[in-house]
């Protein structure tokens, strides 16, 4: 026998492919999982943040005495108690970490306190005298780029101008042409765990700060500069986290809990409200967009025309690397020969953006698929027909010249997702109907649409960005150790490092070490769909290396050419006549035997490179893509404006099922939230100050709002140089879930519902609605 | 600042005395901070996402609503008491780790209250009425999809352990 299949596996773990359970799941549903506002110490205070009521205001003085005077209150602090940078951020160091003599947006931080109790804390807030000068807020974003700058580093954040093939196709007069402009609304990324922290002064000026992050490194870097210590005396530890979503990029509390913890020498806990969570976490664009489709009247796209304008609110946070994905993927998974875009994102005096699942291509996903319907009602075509003729394969140019040198079936989820027999049932049951509970909507009354859309995105970070991550795998005595700074944020990272290890070394027995900065390098931030492939190939790596290195080591003590050694389920094992004839005794080892003293591997996993993008957007800038498709099915009360989604069906191009319980997860969560912002979800802004910061005001999806969620396919292609095959799988199905909605509602109602989220106004009270016709 | 008189919970059948709590002190910041049972989440402390849900005198209720010093000598059940003291896991708890119905898990216990109260009532709920029961209780990770299954497979094995 010289094959592994001679060796018959036993052992039961958890493995590749497999719906392993979660590690964290018994705690977390018998109450003990401490997320990042479970913490607790017994000498604590507890912090609180001064916020500015005003969209924009000139500091002409804090009076923070009377707050200091209150009985249990320990410390106040202003903008002059920040001893190192004046400013943080994720790209460009430009946001205040309190403000000093202006504030441009409501809620902006001015004042943290720290008291005995958080009744304390409030009162000493109420206590504190700012003298306010409101000025004029720049809330226009139309307006950001030729208005006054708001801000030294100016209103522009960045223009991206993508030019790609023969400009000249612009002038063609035998096309077919469509037009259309677009809005996306402010979504809110609504995770239910709150920004909440616990810093701990080591008495030595050094601080230890538990909290819940995406990115602990990138944290403690930002954190570190504006204390003004070096990096060993800020130590950051990943606290529970309650969901992320995007809101987690940017640091919150993390500099004024170290601020109040380290003046006080006391360890000082915050954990926000609800109300201040809206204002305290960067927030989905808002997005206006204007599109130009140019297509033969066959049906074959020659020119996309797009201008872009992303309101970035009143600090850069990640809005640069927004806008460049917005533009590079404005024109959605089709081949077009001619692309002109051009990408803005300017800074106002709304509530700061930044980061939320689908980065950008959110927005353009909902232009350039409403685009699409458009001109196959122009074009008099099957609008499902006209996006398999233009959909890109592997091979193809993207508009930034890129050529798809892995997978990309595009196509395939598109046949998928439209040909998935439906198992909607119409609206008898009241409860059912649009208004639900309300039992407003008479049921003949009641108009049905559906749509199909698809959206694609890159994985990883891009541009030329050094994208590491970096992990250690000890095994010792049989157990294996595994150190990595990836964030778990609800994702399953967690399940899926035990599934690797299971897979690489046979071990099932795993220990996850404590994630913190202090134990290994950074793991880069849990987000853009990179975890699995950036975090989950570094454990790979670490546990290969692991392997080569025990075989080797057996190999040596029992003098026994390695390529005869199998290690398989726990066990090492030699293949007798595996090439070396049987001059040896037969190996069975259990590796408890054979770790007795530790092996051990470090290793950092980088993807391959990018390049910037040049002046006309032109580069390989990315690494990776992963393409989905959505159709959504709805009914709408048109009388009252009323929708249900009465189902979802979605396939996507996953590269490889590595979990079967977690992709599902993974597809019906990010098709609720782009349920969420297709029919209720936005953040809404009158005069820089948000209106809704409460989730009164402001609607997520509930068990009631959402339907089903058929699969219709999960695309199986392994990605070249991902690790198992595997593509990252958390974004795409929060980007065409939205599309498809909003088409669904169009074919309903034969509006063009231009704006989402689609309110019950934009459809009752639209002129040429079907309520106008029936009059 | 004056605190209120010290007062005492009956929580997942133990007393429990509460001292030196300041008037207007919930139900959930007492359970949380005061005696240590995180179980109970904190995600909107408005009434709006049921992350808090707790039973008091078998009612499930939101824990961010309840003064803490009017639940005085009621039962309260919170997700730490929601297993017999033989199993680790009740039904639920078992079905929704089954079910992959957890995520990140912040709303998880608030659920789990909610649909223990569910099958108590109800142990064969059609899907409306279990998308009903369940529609206070927000989840931002799971779109409801595991969380549905997870309540069927729940309510199949309460059957089956009634018949028994």
């Amino acid at each position: 026998m010289t094959t592994l299949e001679a060796v018959s596996r036993t052992a039961t773990g958890p493995r590749i492919g497999e719906s392993a359970p979660r590690p964290d799941g018994v705690p977390k549903v018998t109450g003990s999982f401490a997320f990042s506002s479970d913490l607790h110490h017994d000498r604590m205070l507890w912090g609180g943040t001064l916020r500015s009521p005003h969209a924009a205001a000139r500091i002409r003085g804090i009076d923070v005495g009377p707050a200091l005077a209150l009985a249990g209150v320990h410390a106040v602090l202003t903008h002059e108690d920040v001893p190192g940078s004046p400013t943080y951020g994720l790209i460009h160091r430009d946001q205040p970490v309190l403000a000093s003599d202006v504030v441009r947006y409501e809620g902006e931080p001015v004042v943290v306190v720290a008291a005995d109790h958080p009744d304390m804390v409030r009162r000493a807030l109420a206590a504190i005298e700012v003298d306010w000068e409101p000025t004029e807020p720049l809330v226009d974003p139309e307006l950001a780029a030729d208005a006054a700058p708001i801000h030294p580093d100016g209103n522009v954040i960045r223009r991206v101008h993508l030019r790609h093939g023969d400009q000249t196709a612009a002038d063609r007069q035998d096309l077919v042409s469509v037009e259309g402009t677009y809005e996306v609304g402010m979504q809110d990324q609504a995770f239910l765990g709150p920004e909440s922290g616990l810093a701990v002064p080591d008495g030595d000026g050094g601080i230890d700060l538990y909290v819940a992050t995406q990115w602990l490194h990138e944290d403690r870097d930002q954190v570190a500069a504006c204390l003004g210590l070096p990096d060993d005396k800020v130590r950051l530890t990943l606290a529970g986290v309650g969901g992320a979503f995007g809101a987690r990029e940017d640091l919150s509390l993390h500099v004024h809990l170290c601020l109040l913890a380290l003046r006080t020498g006391r360890p000082v806990k915050m954990s926000y409200g609800r109300e201040e969570s809206f204002h305290g976490h960067v927030h989905r664009h808002p997005a206006r967009m204007h599109y130009r489709h140019l297509a033969t009247t066959e049906g074959d796209l020659v020119r996309v025309e797009a201008r872009l304008l992303l309101d970035g609110g009143a600090y850069a946070s990640s809005s640069s690397a927004v806008i460049s994905n917005a533009t590079c993927f404005a024109v959605g998974p089709y081949r077009v020969p001619s692309v002109e875009v051009e990408g803005v994102v300017v800074r106002t005096d709304n509530p700061p953006c930044g980061a939320m699942r689908g980065f950008g291509a959110v927005q353009t996903c909902f232009a350039h698929e409403a685009q699409m319907d458009r001109l196959a009602v122009t074009l008099g075509m099957d609008p499902v027909d006209l996006r398999l003729r233009n959909a890109l394969e592997p091979g193809d140019r993207l508009p930034t010249g890129q050529v798809i040198t892995g997978t990309l079936p595009v196509a395939e989820v598109l046949r998928a997702c439209a040909g998935h027999p439906s198992a909607a049932v119409g609206p008898d049951d009241p409860m059912a109907r649009p208004g639900g509970a309300g039992r407003t909507a008479d049921v003949d009354d009641v108009v049905r649409g559906e749509a199909v859309a698809v959206g694609f995105k890159n994985l990883m970070f891009s541009e030329g960005f050094d994208d590491s991550s970096s992990a250690r795998c000890v095994l010792h005595r049989g157990v294996a150790t595994i150190t990595c700074a990836c964030a778990e944020v609800g994702q399953g990272f967690v399940t899926l490092v035990h599934q690797i290890v299971g897979e690489v070394l046979g071990v099932d027995e795993v220990v996850l070490a404590p994630v913190a900065t202090t134990s290994i390098g950074s793991a880069g931030s849990t987000s853009a769909s990179r975890q699995t492939w950036m975090s989950g190939g570094a454990v790979q790596m670490a546990c290969e290396s692991v392997r080569r290195e025990l075989l080797a080591r057996v190999a040596a003590t029992h003098d026994v050419p390695v390529h005869d050694l199998v290690l398989v389920d726990g066990r090492i094992f030699s293949l007798p006549g595996g090439g070396s004839g049987d001059d040896y005794l037969p190996i069975d080892l259990s590796l408890d035997e054979v770790t007795a003293e530790a092996v051990e591997a470090d290793v950092v996993h980088r993807h391959a490179p990018t390049l910037p993008l040049d002046a006309d957007g032109q580069g390989d800038a990315h690494v990776s893509f992963s393409v989905s498709a959505h159709r959504a099915i709805v009914d709408v009360d048109p009388d009252l404006g009323l929708v249900k989604v009465v189902e979802l069906t979605t396939a996507q191009d996953v590269g490889r099922v590595l979990h079967p319980l977690q992709v599902l997860g993974q597809l019906e969560g990010g098709a609720a939230q782009g349920l969420g912002l297709a029919v209720m979800e936005e953040v809404q802004v009158t005069d820089g100050r948000i209106r809704n910061a409460s989730f009164t005001d402001y609607l997520i999806p509930t068990a009631l709002d959402m339907p089903p969620v058929e699969i219709a396919a999960l695309i199986e292609q392994p990605e070249p140089g991902a690790p198992f095959g595997a593509k990252g799988i958390g974004e795409p199905p929060a980007i065409s879930s939205t599309a498809a909605v909003a088409g669904a509602l169009r074919d309903a109602t034969g509006l063009d519902l231009p704006r989402v989220p689609v309110r019950p106004d934009d459809i009752c009270l639209a002129s040429g609605s079907a309520l106008d016709e029936a009059d | 600042m004056t605190t209120s008189e010290d007062f005492s919970l009956v929580v997942n059948g133990s007393h429990r005395s509460v001292v030196d709590a300041l008037p207007g002190e919930s139900l959930l910041f007492v359970l949380r901070e005061r005696l240590g049972l995180i179980g109970s989440k904190n995600a909107c402390e408005e009434g709006e996402c049921g992350s808090c849900t707790v039973r008091l005198d078998g009612e499930t209720v939101c824990s961010c609503l309840v003064l803490a010093a009017a639940a005085a000598d009621r039962e309260v059940v919170t997700i730490e008491g929601l297993a017999s003291e033989e199993a680790v896991l009740s039904d639920v708890q078992q079905a929704f780790l089954d079910a992959g119905a957890v995520q990140c898990g912040f709303c998880t216990p608030g659920l789990l209250m909610a649909v223990d109260a569910l099958l108590d009532t109800d142990d064969e709920p059609d899907e409306l009425t279990v998308r009903e029961a369940i529609s206070g209780n927000l989840c931002r990770c799971t779109g409801y999809g595991r969380i549905l299954d997870a309540v069927d497979r729940a309510a199949s094995a309460r059957r089956t352990q009634v018949t028994l």
